[in-house]
């Protein structure tokens, strides 16, 4: 496999979570090495238990999870070994290492930070607590650490607060506290999922560097396969805790002998190119108006200060956008956090006010209706046809209603069906999207992330809209269930000859998805055109910086070092 | 910050206007007045009053006058002169029996707080650490106990037992000595040995409803990723604990010290009466009773105030313990 000595080996781990109605083995068996200064990525998708894994090795497993056996046995540099699952998982001996040896970076680099303390606190404190240095040092080597990790300013930067910083400069102040000791181990728990492309190009090439300086190993959980194939030396693949094939990227990719990492890599590349469904459909020879033309639509926050609370600047989230949709059509709407693309979503909604432009919906009779003016029943009644899907699954079902009330409550509050008839069409509207109808007396909590998304189209769909707005619908589901969940998006418009607005920030979604895409930068649309065109041959400067830092899946082409980078012309 | 606390400042003039006529319209609402309330009490001890002499008390009071102008008078005299006016029950300036009982109850009130703050905040964590371990459960059952039984009966009961099998009364605020003596070293030492029964028993309410609240609030914090951040530096369990979710879970609670202000008046009442201390809520009890509507309407402007005041307080309070909220 590699010619340097492991630094970490994991041998026949067992991680055990006890439960009510029964112990789940989160970790069953795993077994694996880190070789010393190289890059060793764990893929899996969740449920995996990759991450327990990971959170085994420094014993931080959540209770009631806890080792039930096996060995993790750590080279030092001084040639002794140790072995960490035999440690007291409170004790002296692991805390020890914990943040000094081996440190961690987490996913969610909001969450993972205390909001009330300052940075330059919690990037110093395992400096103090390991190394034994004052305050004072501390926050010296808080400012080099900052530094270190390419945070601008960083004298400024260790007495602010992490919400005052961007996604992507967090997860920089996350790594800088994962660095302060040098450890020889980092492991990197998903510390990208969170992030736009072009910042999680920034943090892996800073991860690389990093790396390369201080000679680290680095353990990457991930479960993006195009990530995987940017930065790995060696693949371990996990599923339901247990390592399904293990070796060096490049034979992993070429060849893969598992069944579970052929599944993996073949919904990767099927999400490479439009999607079959799509290539099936016949152009209609004359191209129907447009059910939703929008003009120049607007939406401005103002920033106020002071004690006349005077306008002092405004945030312009939508600036300008003309777009069309057809009906039968997928619009793409693509584009960074903060491009804009959710605050259009809510303006065609009017979940909020546009302060300017217009939104032109053509109703069935074939009248137009401006949805940004739109007030009272007239406005209601076009709601009734532009429905929305939400990016959470989780978050967007009521936990205390059942399936069968979420999905009819539609129907009940616009009075349009009720009793033997209201459950009829709750079961047709159920089966159609894939749900059991005889499930739908259980409540959310009951139905996995893929299921709970179905759940939430089925809501859509109960109105016969003729438009629904997906707000980064597939952004929460694995990737196996990706591809079937955007196929039945497809299949529905086939049907029922929906129009779609697909907001998404995943590129290869789109390319999968869209008919047409529209690229948001800074609340302004910069490129339209086809999907396959804008996707394959991009013109304007944004687009090319946003595909080139799309990681691909082929450790062959290692890219993303390569990227444009885009930088704004000053407004 | 400052223009925002300028502004909330600005903004509780016309609310403090609205509130005042409010208290004194809600005062003056109850049928009859203090004379007939006077007249009645003094019918109850075979005392004839005759309706000239009604008629001329309430004339000596302004009571015949239009709503309006009695309010009038009643504002501009706060306003211009500080003077509450006259208790008609006392025949004393109300301002002069007001301030003589906030101290009192400033102390009471206070020192009840700091030992509900100290006992339940320990004890909050304890039990979300060891959730559902026998130290939860104890602590949940006691708590439980702690809000059921309510405050006088306690305070009935301790007073029986310290009677009957120490020999010892503990009501009142003063031993009979001291109840007119003028201030001095003994007297303090005297209001402490007093002051502790009433502290006892009122914290024992509060802290049975503020542990349930830490131990929730905590809960919510220690499954927090940042914990396994802390966790993660090699912390000790203690240290992280103390730093990262205790000092987040106390912050939605330091917001409620400003709403104890109000409490300064009319809380502790019931057990104020059991134990006859002299602290403000049983004289307002007995001012709404007998219609000693200027007595009754100081005390309850002053609630307003000390409420509005304690909001902005809580605001203030909660925008310096933490960083993410901004007034701006």
């Amino acid at each position: 496999m590699t010619d340097t000595a492991p630094v970490l080996e994991v041998r026949d781990l067992h991680v055990s979570f006890p439960t009510r109605t029964g112990v789940v083995r989160a970790v069953d068996g795993v077994s694996f090495s880190l070789a010393r200064g190289l890059t060793t990525c764990v893929v899996g998708e969740s449920g995996s238990g990759k991450s327990v894994t990971a959170r085994s090795i420094l014993q931080i497993v959540d209770t009631p999870g806890r080792i039930t056996g096996g060995q993790i046995l750590f080279h030092r540099k001084d040639g002794s070994t140790l072995d960490l699952a035999a440690m007291d998982p409170r004790g002296r001996a692991i805390r020890d290492l914990r943040g000094d040896e081996i440190a961690m970076i987490f996913q969610e680099p909001m969450s993972s930070l205390s909001p009330v303390h300052k940075v330059g606190d919690q990037v110093g404190e395992a400096v103090r607590l390991h190394l034994g240095l004052s305050r004072r040092q501390a926050r010296e080597r808080a400012i080099d650490l900052l530094a270190s990790v390419e945070i601008p300013d960083p004298h400024r930067a260790v007495d602010r607060y992490t919400f005052e910083f961007s996604g992507g400069m967090r997860q920089r102040v996350m790594i800088a506290m994962a660095l302060a000791c040098d450890p020889a181990v980092l492991i990197a728990d998903e510390p990208t999922t969170a992030l736009d492309v072009t910042t999680q190009a920034e943090i892996l090439d800073l991860i690389g560097r990093l790396q390369q300086q201080r000679g680290m190993t680095v353990m990457f959980i991930t479960h993006d396969m195009g990530v995987v194939a940017e930065i790995a030396h060696d693949v371990v693949v996990m599923e339901r805790g247990k390592v399904r094939e293990s070796g060096p990227v490049r034979s992993l990719f070429a060849s893969p002998r598992d069944a579970y990492t052929r599944m993996l890599l073949g919904n990767v590349t099927k999400l490479e190119r439009p999607s079959d469904i799509r290539l099936k459909r016949v152009e209609p020879p004359v191209p129907p108006p447009p059910i939703l033309r929008i003009e120049n639509l607007s939406m401005v926050f103002p920033i106020v200060k002071g004690i006349m609370r005077r306008k002092v600047g405004e945030v312009r989230a939508v600036d300008g956008v003309t777009l069309e949709v057809r009906p039968g059509e997928t619009l793409g709407i693509v584009g960074e956090s903060g491009s804009g693309k959710t605050s259009l979503g809510r303006c065609i909604l009017r979940v909020t006010d546009p302060t300017g432009g217009a939104i032109h919906y053509r109703r069935e009779d074939g009248t137009e209706i401006d949805l940004a003016k739109a007030e009272g029943e007239a406005l209601r009644a076009a709601r009734r046809e532009i429905r929305m899907v939400f990016q959470d699954p989780f978050a967007s079902l009521n936990p205390r209603m059942t399936v069968a009330q979420i999905v009819g409550e539609p129907l009940l509050v616009n009075g349009l069906a009720r009793g033997a008839e209201l459950r009829d069409r709750v079961s047709a509207l159920l089966e159609r999207v894939g749900i059991e109808p005889g499930w739908a007396e259980r409540y959310p909590h009951a139905f996995s992330g893929g299921q709970r998304q179905r759940i939430c189209i089925a809501r859509a769909l109960a109105l016969k809209p003729r438009v629904i707005v997906a707000d980064e619908a597939t952004a929460a589901l694995d990737v196996s269930l990706r591809a079937r969940m955007l196929d039945l998006l497809l299949d529905l418009q086939d049907e029922l000859n929906l129009a779609y607005v697909f907001i998404s920030h995943d590129i290869s979604v789109i390319r999968y998805m869209c008919d047409r895409v529209a690229v948001m930068h800074r609340g302004k649309v910069v490129e339209t055109g086809e999907a396959t065109q804008v996707c394959d041959n991009p013109t304007h400067a944004y687009t090319k910086a946003l595909l080139s830092a799309v990681p691909r899946p082929d450790p062959e082409a290692r890219r993303i070092h390569l990227r444009h980078r885009y930088v704004a012309a000053a407004e | 910050m400052l223009a925002y606390i300028f502004r909330r400042l600005v903004w509780m003039v016309p609310s403090l206007v609205a509130v005042s006529f409010l208290a004194f319209f809600l005062i003056q609402l109850p049928p009859g007045d203090y004379v007939t309330t006077y007249v009645a009490t003094l019918a109850a001890s075979n005392e004839i009053v005759d309706q000239r002499t009604a008629q001329e008390l309430r004339e000596r009071f302004g009571l015949e006058q239009p709503f309006i102008v009695q309010y009038w008078k009643w504002i501009t005299g706060i306003l211009l002169r500080g003077d509450f006016g006259l208790s008609f029950e006392w025949q004393q300036p109300v301002s002069g029996l007001i301030w003589e009982r906030m101290g009192l109850t400033l102390l009471l009130t206070s020192s009840t707080l700091a030992m509900t703050w100290a006992i339940a905040l320990p004890i909050g964590v304890l039990s979300a650490v060891r959730q559902y371990s026998v130290v939860d459960y104890f602590f949940t059952f006691i708590a439980f106990l702690g809000l059921a039984i309510p405050g006088f009966l306690l305070a009935l009961v301790l007073m029986y037992v310290a009677v009957v099998h120490f020999g010892q009364d503990v009501g009142g605020l003063f031993s009979e000595e001291y109840q007119t003596a003028p201030w001095s070293f003994d007297k303090f030492v005297d209001l402490l040995a007093h002051l502790w029964v009433p502290v006892v028993i009122l914290a024992v309410n509060g802290t049975a409803g503020l542990v349930r609240v830490m131990r929730a609030n905590m809960l919510d914090e220690l499954h927090r990723p940042y914990v396994t951040t802390a966790r993660a530096k090699g912390l000790s369990e203690i240290r992280l604990l103390i730093k990262y979710p205790v000092r987040l879970a106390i912050n939605p609670l330091i917001s409620t010290i400003g709403w104890m202000l109000p409490q300064l008046i009319s809380g502790a009442t019931i057990v104020a009466v059991v134990m006859s201390l002299p602290i403000a809520g049983p004289l307002l009890l007995q001012a709404l009773l007998s219609q000693d509507m200027y007595l009754a309407g100081a005390f309850l402007l002053l609630m307003c105030t000390l409420t509005l005041v304690g909001m902005l307080l809580s605001d203030i309070l909660l925008a310096l313990v933490d960083p993410r909220i901004r007034y701006d």
